[in-house]
């Protein structure tokens, strides 16, 4: 495979969020603004990069029965890390989104990927593969962000478009749903034309 | 009075699946069959509560006397690994019959990240070990309540006229939000 495909694939065809439908609990639950969504996907995307560039050095050293436990060791570790920093760094953003901070270390994507992926391929296309992965689930997670924003606040990124309180069930927890299920609809109907 | 506030809180109105979006893989994943639900329900409910506890005590005994409170996460994410390893090996030893009826359902519960996300609720808001446990068990219960409900949803939307584009997930994502409707319903009562 080349390395553009295993770059791109993320974004579409193999999205996280539209259609593997991996790591739902952070898709849903922060993304009541776009940037929000955008912050949880970067914090993500970082250790979904280092995991796979770590796991797949430390491959041919992990012995095969006890490889599970391993991946989650070195994910677990990379996620503090990545707390510590928001925590020190964007400590508005660690605010909002929380508990989904820690929450990372049982993000199926990641540990999919490091079994997936990362566990047979070489150090560069892991990294590929991490990185393309990691910004189509930022992709994914900011799109959701920005229509919820847009119909519950009226907003983009913050800023008020009208001046007025938006259908509020679209930043409560029922919007979250809703949004990502007609927005999964849409997608599969223009692939059903095509 | 306060145990009281504490199930109603934790069960209803800030319930986890559809107030927190806690668990939402497995909630999708299982929740075709009612028979499935409640397997996948009794194995959370005893998974959460026993590693609430343990996690609990090990953040009360030795990360904060220890001040390695930054060793939270890598420590608890173990912990619920090995013991649910555990009571695997142990259910399978003692009682076969429960065994079976949950068995299948404990390794897909690690990656559950309601369990690593009550034993950090807990800590965060500082119970202490009994109010911690009522507070897990019935998170756990909510749990198993909204997937209880939702599986029942789902067994008789198998049987309705659905746009083609909307079958299988996007449905089910529809169906989770008007249900978190209806339990918006109860915020305000505690």
């Amino acid at each position: 495979m080349n390395q553009l495909q295993n770059f791109t694939k993320g974004f579409i065809k193999e999205s996280p969020t539209f259609t593997l439908m991996l790591g739902m609990c952070p898709t849903l639950g922060v993304t009541t603004s776009a940037i929000n969504g955008l912050g949880m996907g970067l914090a993500t995307t970082a250790v979904l990069i280092l995991s796979n560039i770590i796991i797949s050095c430390l491959k041919s050293v992990i012995p095969d029965k006890v490889r599970i436990p391993s991946f989650i060791v070195i994910i677990a570790s990379l996620v503090t890390v990545v707390q510590l920093c928001m925590q020190a760094y964007v400590p508005s953003l660690y605010e909002s989104l929380g508990l989904f901070i820690p929450l990372i270390v049982v993000n199926c994507l990641i540990l999919g990927r490091a079994e997936a992926f990362a566990s047979k391929n070489n150090v560069f296309s892991s990294f590929v593969d991490g990185l393309g992965m990691g910004l189509g689930f930022t992709f994914g997670l900011t799109i959701l962000g920005m229509v919820r924003e847009l119909l519950g606040n009226y907003a983009v990124f913050g800023h008020q478009l009208i001046h007025s309180d938006g259908i509020l069930v679209f930043v409560l927890a029922p919007g979250a749903f809703l949004a990502l299920g007609f927005i999964v609809a849409f997608i599969n109907a223009i692939r059903n034309k095509a | 009075m306060e145990i009281f506030v504490i199930i109603i809180g934790a069960i209803f109105v800030n319930n986890i699946v559809f107030s927190q979006f806690l668990g939402i893989c497995p909630f999708l994943g299982v929740s075709n069959k009612i028979s499935t639900a409640i397997g996948m329900s009794g194995a959370v409910v005893f998974v959460i509560t026993l590693a609430t506890l343990v996690t609990f005590l090990i953040q009360e005994y030795i990360l904060t006397p220890m001040g390695l409170d930054y060793l939270q996460t890598i420590c608890f994410i173990l912990v619920i690994a090995s013991l649910v390893q555990m009571v695997e090996i142990v259910l399978k030893k003692i009682t076969p019959s429960l065994y079976q009826a949950l068995g299948v359902f404990l390794p897909l519960i690690t990656t559950n990240c309601a369990v690593l996300g009550v034993a950090i609720m807990v800590i965060q808001q500082s119970f202490n070990l009994g109010g911690a446990l009522i507070f897990a068990f019935a998170t756990a219960l909510g749990y198993g309540i909204a997937l209880i409900l939702f599986a029942g949803l789902r067994e008789q939307m198998e049987l309705s006229d659905i746009p083609k584009s909307m079958k299988g997930i996007p449905i089910a994502l529809i169906t989770a939000g008007i249900l978190a409707l209806a339990f918006m319903g109860f915020s305000g009562l505690v």
